[in-house]
Order: structure tokens, then C-alpha cells, then sequence
């Protein structure tokens, strides 16, 4: 069957295309020539003494984009390695991912930026682009060296995990980000309001005896930095957006013209804070799962397009850093390995979103917005794909974790949808179909 | 009726007619505390840990006179979480629990849901002596049958709570069991202690007045919480003295209040801060008759609790 496997060049053929430039999905067969994609003809199969992978029934699209993912190396490799998180994402599908700057050391120098780009090439699962901390050490006062950063290797700045308290920090590093049309990620939490703070103040946190984490903290970082983004014309994004409230603001910020993107979870999407009530430190996230209103607002902002892109906010912590009291409990949980089959499951096939949208927030939606490469079918583009088969059904298992940490409430979930692989330059690596 | 739960974490996953149960056990075991004698073989061969992760003299003491009284074996174990790593020594007393092969924990944790996290890896029964700002189970049982004694029946009835409600697992208990069985809540405190949507706790059986003198208006009982200054994480009061000008219970407060109105405390009592002396030592205060039925209502939760472990006529 696999003939094509090795080949410079072949087909893929028989396959639903997703097209989200286009934003349709259509019959279609593409040639792969020496890694990158050749030619795509929108037709059902083709007339060729080349190889030719039958992927009838499958869905193949662009290999998706994660921009907001803890790989935890250096420096917390008993949660997770380079390796071990990209082998979690490619089975999700994703050919490329950035990582987060809250390691240790901080990815606040140059040299940390290489290690994790040689780290990711040794591995040669997927794409990693690190994004590099806004200020030194995280520490919110001093702006990192944005120029020299970039040069090895970043593509974004963010201390998440903080936000950036002294809004003159903020400006200067908005400010400065904008000399190199770096986007600015910003961790939108007003760190005083919610000190102790364990899940979503509302009914539920007053029900179970747990310190409320108030929408308004959120609200009022993003008010903050959408002002400092209109005041200084950098490009601001906005990671893992869970209110209403700010989803309000956003839309208000883009109708102005403020260079403004944002990301929802798909924990956010899917799940709220009525779950909490086992005390299952897995749901324990920050910003924390909010109410019905508000996942129903980030649902409406992901298909009127306030919303540019889901992203993971991927969290590995080992089992005994959650097997603890729920407040000692560190938030976060993993989510590259089911982020497709969890939104695909309870978004798509419920008709809350369109399947070609869905495959637009996991592709061109997080490339354009921190202008990466990839999520997009266009000749001559390296053949980064991925392949799902839209209408497996499956259990997600304990064992089938490749992540090294297991903090996911996901174990044991069925979900409809299953992404087979990936192609990666037109190299085929999947955890399923084994060649 | 039998008494089928493993656990006691918290009056919220009781019936109605299971609190009921609790209730009147503790009813017959309080004429146990009235003999001479008052000691029953209940719970003997059974091995009772009192496991404290927070300091707790009166909670402590009650659960253990109830276990002697029950004739069970008991070994006690305290600790101060803040002295000890977070989180670690949880799991280590899960494991030594279960090697040493004891039949109920009793234990009172700084953190919400902590029973929750051990009733997951223990065996043993687990009785909640108060978990973080979540439920104190067996102090709103003790309140109960205060008042149960008194009226027979909690319809209709009215409750004032007072105090620091968002920070207090008694508050919370007694929601749950009061508007089970029929009564109504009021509570009462500062805006900074009044948890957002408490009012939706007890299926429409709960509101909230800021106004002292209208909320002990129509009360039947009054139950005043500790006020804690030293434990809030912000300063969410002035002071002290400002908070017995607008919150604390005395003479003048209780005048609005009807005759027969009960004066209810959890203890430890500050008093001057949440309720004037001459309340405290007056003739309305229940607060005495009710650290007698704490040692009843936890005898009571232990039985039921240890049920199909046992003989009926143990108790005999
Ligand atoms: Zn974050």
C-alpha cells in the first residue's frame, strides 16, 4: 500500500480537500514534488504513472498551526521534552508549534532560542518556533533583546504565565516589538484580583468553597493593552481569551483598526466550570473554565471571525504535581494530542461551526496571525499536511498519551473524527497507520 | 431506613430524609450522654484516625469524646499544612492510613475538596471535620438538632446567618441542610464576605440582607459566625470595632429580633467583635446546649457511617 511512501514524488488522490484561503472543501488530488506541494487538481482521482496514495474518504488540509504551547525544555523536562511534545502534536495533527517562554532558563537569550530549535530538529517530529519572553527573567520591568532573539530563531514575545503589570513596561516593549513587526502575546490577568485564586468566580466557586477568579481581571488587562496597542501601532495578540467581556472589546478594538488578533483554547470552548465539582485538578486551567454565557460568546466570536484562532495553551505538569489538593494543584492541562477531535466532536458535528472553519482556526488563522509559514495549500509551499478521517470513531486512551504528562480530564473520551497524520515536507509520520 | 454512604463529605450530597436520619440517631444517642454510664460498644474493634491539617481544639475534642463514647479505638494525628511541603504529606497520610488498616478518618483540611481528593486513593471512611472555606458537615448536624429539639420541625422556619459568609464552611453546611429540610436562610455580612450567586444555593430557599436589623427581623434563630480578621487574604474589613457597629449582635440588634429568637455560635466566641457579652451569656443563647449536641451528632454520623461494619443492637 505504500508505495508512494518514499517517493520524491507522488499523489495524494481521492481525498476532501479543505482549501481555508479558499475557505472550501472539494474533491481533490495533490502532487507531492520533493517536499513541497506541486500541484493541486480539483478533481476525484488522476491519470499518472506516479505513485498515488488513496486517501479516499480522508480529509487532508493544511497541517495545523499551534501558537501557544509549553514544550517545558529546558529545565522542567520531567513534564515534557521537545521530542515528547511534538509527538503529542503531530498525532494532533499539527506540523508546526510555538512554545512558550516560561522555561528555565527563561527564553530570554539567544542561546535558549537555538537549543530549543536544535532540540526540535533532533526530534524532527514537527515545526517549533519559540516565542521569546517580552522582558528579562519574565520579571515585567526589563524588555528582552527583541533584535537578537528574532535573528535566532523567535517569531513572538510573551511573558505568559504574567502579565505585564507597569503599563510603561508595556508600552516600551510594544513599542520596541514594532521596530521588528514583532506580535506582542499578552497573558491578560490582573494578577491582584485573582491572588489565590483557584477557578471562575460565580455560582460555582461560591458552591464549592474555592477562590473566585473574577471575568474583570481579565477585562481589564485586555482594555489595557488594546489602549497601549491603538497608542503605539504594534501588533498585539491576545492569548487564550475566556470572557465575554473581553470578547467585546476585541471586537470593539478591530472595528477601530487596532492591530489586534486573539486565541481561544479549545479547553475554553468545551468545557465549563460546573465540571469542577469532583475537584479534578486536570480541569484546574488559567485563566480558569468560565461560565455558560461565556463559552457561548467565544463560540459566537469564532464564527463571526472576532476570534482569529484556537490555540492549545498546551500545559504538561506531571501526575504528582496534580495529585495534590486542589489549591497546591498547578494550573493547565495538555491538549495538542485531541485538540481536533475534541472541537471536532462537540463544535462541527453539532452544527456550531462549520468543519472548513474549524480547519481555518487550526491553520491559516494562527499562521496569519503570527505570520508563520504554512497553513495554506499553495504551490511551491514545503507539503506540510495532515490527514484525518473525519468519521472514526475512537476512545482516547491513558496509554495512547505521547506527551509525557497526562494532565487531561480527556482520558477515556470518545470522539468522533481522528487525525491520521501528518505530512511533514511530504514526509509521512503518523502514530496509526504505520508504514 | 439505612444509612448507605461511605463518606460524609458534606450535607450537600445528603437527602433530605438521610439528614433526618443523622438527626434522630444523634437524638437517641444524646440520652446515651445522659446516663451514668455513657458508654455503648457500638463501634468497637473499630479504628478511628482524627486527622487534623488545621488547628482545631472544640472539633477535635468533640469527635473524640464521640469515639470514646462509641468504645472505638482512636489515634489522633496533627499537623499545621504551612510547616510541611504543599501537597506531600496528603499522599504520605493516605499511605500510612492504609497500612495501618484504619476503618474511618476523621479529618479537617485547609483545602477545599481535600476529603474529595483522599476519598479518591483511601479505602477507609471519610468523615469531613471541615474542608477550607467548602463544608463543616458535622457542625451543621450539632446546629440541627439545636433547634430540632426546640421546634420538632424545620418548616417554615427562619435562619439569620451572620458574618464573614464567603470565607465560612459553616455557612455553607448549614444552606444545604437548613433549606433541605424546609427552613428558610437569611444571611447577612459585608458585601467583601458575600460570595457572588449564594442565593442560588438552597433551591430558592436563601437571601441576602445587608441590613442587620431586617435580617434578624423574622428570624427564629440567629447564627453568628467567628469573625476572623487575621485570616482574611486582603483586608476586606475596616476594623473590628466598625464591624460590631454595623454586624455585631447585641442588645439593640436582638431587639429587632422576635422573643423566641435563637442565639446560635459555632465558637470559638470573639467577644465584642461579632456579639456583645451580655448576648452570649444570655438566656436566648443556645451555644452551650449546642457543643453538648456536637459530641451526639458526631457519635450519630460515626454509627451510621461504620453501619454494615456492625451490630444494630450494639447500640443497645
Ligand atoms: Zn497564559
Amino acid at each position: 500500500m505504500i508505495s508512494w511512501k518514499d517517493k520524491k514524488e507522488f499523489w495524494i488522490a481521492g481525498a476532501r480537500i479543505a482549501d481555508p484561503a479558499a475557505k472550501k472543501i472539494r474533491s481533490g488530488c495533490l502532487l507531492v514534488r520533493k517536499g513541497a506541494i506541486a500541484e493541486i487538481a480539483w478533481q476525484k482521482e488522476v491519470d499518472t504513472d506516479l505513485p498515488v496514495l488513496d486517501a479516499a474518504g480522508m480529509l487532508l488540509a493544511p497541517g495545523f498551526v499551534d501558537v501557544h504551547a509549553h514544550l517545558r525544555e529546558p529545565g522542567h523536562e520531567e513534564k515534557e521534552t521537545v521530542a515528547t511534545g511534538t509527538a503529542a502534536a503531530a498525532a494532533g495533527g499539527y506540523t508546526a508549534v510555538c512554545c512558550m517562554a516560561n522555561t528555565d532558563p527563561v527564553v530570554d537569550d539567544p542561546s535558549v532560542v537555538e537549543y530549543i530549535r536544535c532540540r526540535a530538529a533532533e526530534a524532527d517530529n514537527c515545526r517549533v518556533y519559540p516565542i521569546a519572553a517580552l522582558t528579562k527573567g519574565l520579571g515585567g520591568e526589563v524588555i528582552s533583546e527583541y533584535r537578537l532573539l528574532r535573528d535566532a530563531g523567535a517569531v513572538a514575545l510573551s511573558d505568559d504565565g504574567r502579565w505585564v503589570e507597569n503599563s510603561r513596561t508595556m508600552r516600551t516593549a510594544l513599542e520596541y516589538a514594532g521596530m521588528f513587526d514583532l506580535p506582542v502575546v499578552s497573558h491578560c490577568e490582573d494578577h491582584r484580583l485573582t491572588a489565590n485564586a483557584q477557578m471562575h468566580e460565580g455560582f460555582q466557586s461560591t458552591r464549592l468553597g474555592l477562590k473566585g477568579w473574577p471575568a474583570a481581571a481579565e477585562e481589564i488587562a485586555v482594555d489595557r493593552d488594546v489602549r497601549l496597542a491603538e497608542l503605539t501601532g504594534s501588533r498585539l495578540h491576545l492569548a487564550h481569551l475566556s470572557t465575554a467581556g473581553s470578547v467585546k472589546i476585541l471586537k470593539a478594538a478591530k472595528r477601530a483598526g487596532v492591530r489586534v488578533t486573539a486565541e481561544v483554547t479549545p479547553h475554553h470552548l468545551t468545557m465549563d466550570d460546573s465540571m469542577l465539582e469532583t475537584y479534578d485538578r486536570n480541569l484546574k486551567v488559567n485563566p480558569p473554565l468560565r461560565g455558560g454565557t461565556d463559552i457561548a460568546a467565544l463560540r459566537a466570536a469564532l464564527r463571526d471571525g472576532t476570534i482569529d484562532c484556537i490555540a492549545t495553551d498546551h500545559a504538561p505538569h506531571t501526575e504528582i504535581d496534580k495529585q495534590v489538593e486542589f489549591n497546591y494543584a498547578p494550573p493547565g492541562m495538555i491538549g495538542l494530542q485531541t485538540a481536533f477531535a475534541l472541537l471536532h466532536t462537540e463544535l462541527v458535528l453539532t452544527g456550531e461551526l462549520e468543519l472548513v472553519d474549524l480547519v481555518r482556526l487550526l491553520t491559516l488563522g494562527p499562521a496569519e496571525t503570527l505570520g508563520l509559514p504554512g497553513g495554506r495549500l499553495q504551490a511551491g509551499d514545503p507539503a506540510d499536511l495532515v490527514l484525518i478521517d473525519t468519521d472514526e470513531e475512537w476512545v482516547f486512551e491513558k496509554e495512547a498519551i505521547l506527551s509525557l504528562s497526562r494532565n487531561t480530564p480527556l482520558v477515556g473520551r470518545r470522539f468522533t473524527g481522528r487525525v491520521q497524520g501528518i505530512f511533514l515536507e511530504g514526509n509521512w509520520r503518523s502514530v496509526i497507520l504505520d508504514g | 431506613m439505612q444509612f448507605k454512604r461511605k463518606d460524609l463529605l458534606g450535607l450537600e450530597y445528603l437527602t433530605a430524609e438521610e439528614i433526618n436520619l443523622i438527626l434522630e440517631t444523634a437524638g437517641s444517642f444524646k440520652e446515651v450522654l445522659d446516663r451514668k454510664v455513657k458508654k455503648v460498644p457500638a463501634l468497637r474493634g473499630v479504628t478511628v484516625a482524627n486527622v487534623f491539617y488545621e488547628p482545631s481544639t472544640r472539633t477535635r475534642m468533640s469527635f473524640e469524646l464521640a469515639e470514646k463514647r462509641l468504645s472505638a479505638d482512636v489515634i489522633n494525628f496533627s499537623k499545621a499544612t504551612s510547616s510541611v511541603a504543599k501537597g506531600e504529606t496528603l499522599r504520605d497520610t493516605v499511605e500510612n492510613i492504609q497500612a495501618m488498616k484504619v476503618d474511618i478518618v476523621v479529618m479537617r483540611h485547609g483545602s477545599s475538596g481535600a476529603h474529595r481528593f483522599m476519598s479518591e486513593f483511601l479505602d477507609a471512611s471519610i468523615v469531613n471535620a471541615g474542608d477550607g472555606q467548602h463544608e463543616h458537615p458535622t457542625q451543621a448536624l450539632l446546629d440541627m438538632l439545636t433547634l430540632r429539639q426546640r421546634w420538632g420541625t424545620f418548616t417554615g422556619k427562619k435562619v439569620t446567618i451572620i458574618g464573614d459568609i464567603m470565607h465560612s464552611r459553616v455557612a455553607r453546611s448549614n444552606i444545604w441542610g437548613l433549606t433541605k429540610l424546609g427552613a428558610q436562610v437569611t444571611l447577612c455580612g459585608p458585601p467583601t464576605m458575600m460570595p457572588v450567586d449564594i442565593e442560588k444555593l438552597g433551591e430558592g430557599g436563601v437571601s441576602v440582607e445587608y441590613d442587620l436589623r431586617k435580617a434578624v427581623a423574622e428570624a427564629d434563630a440567629i447564627n453568628i459566625l467567628r469573625i476572623q480578621l487575621e485570616r482574611q487574604d486582603a483586608r476586606l474589613l475596616p476594623s473590628s470595632r466598625e464591624y460590631f457597629e454595623v454586624f455585631g449582635v447585641g442588645p439593640e440588634a436582638l431587639r429587632a429580633a422576635p422573643e423566641h429568637c435563637l442565639v446560635m455560635h459555632p465558637g470559638p466566641m470573639n467577644r465584642g467583635v461579632e456579639i456583645s457579652q451580655e448576648i452570649a451569656d444570655g438566656d436566648r443563647a443556645v451555644i452551650l446546649e449546642q457543643v453538648t449536641n456536637g459530641v451526639a451528632a458526631r457519635m450519630a454520623v460515626l454509627f451510621l457511617i461504620a453501619g454494615g461494619k456492625i451490630e444494630e443492637d450494639d447500640i443497645q
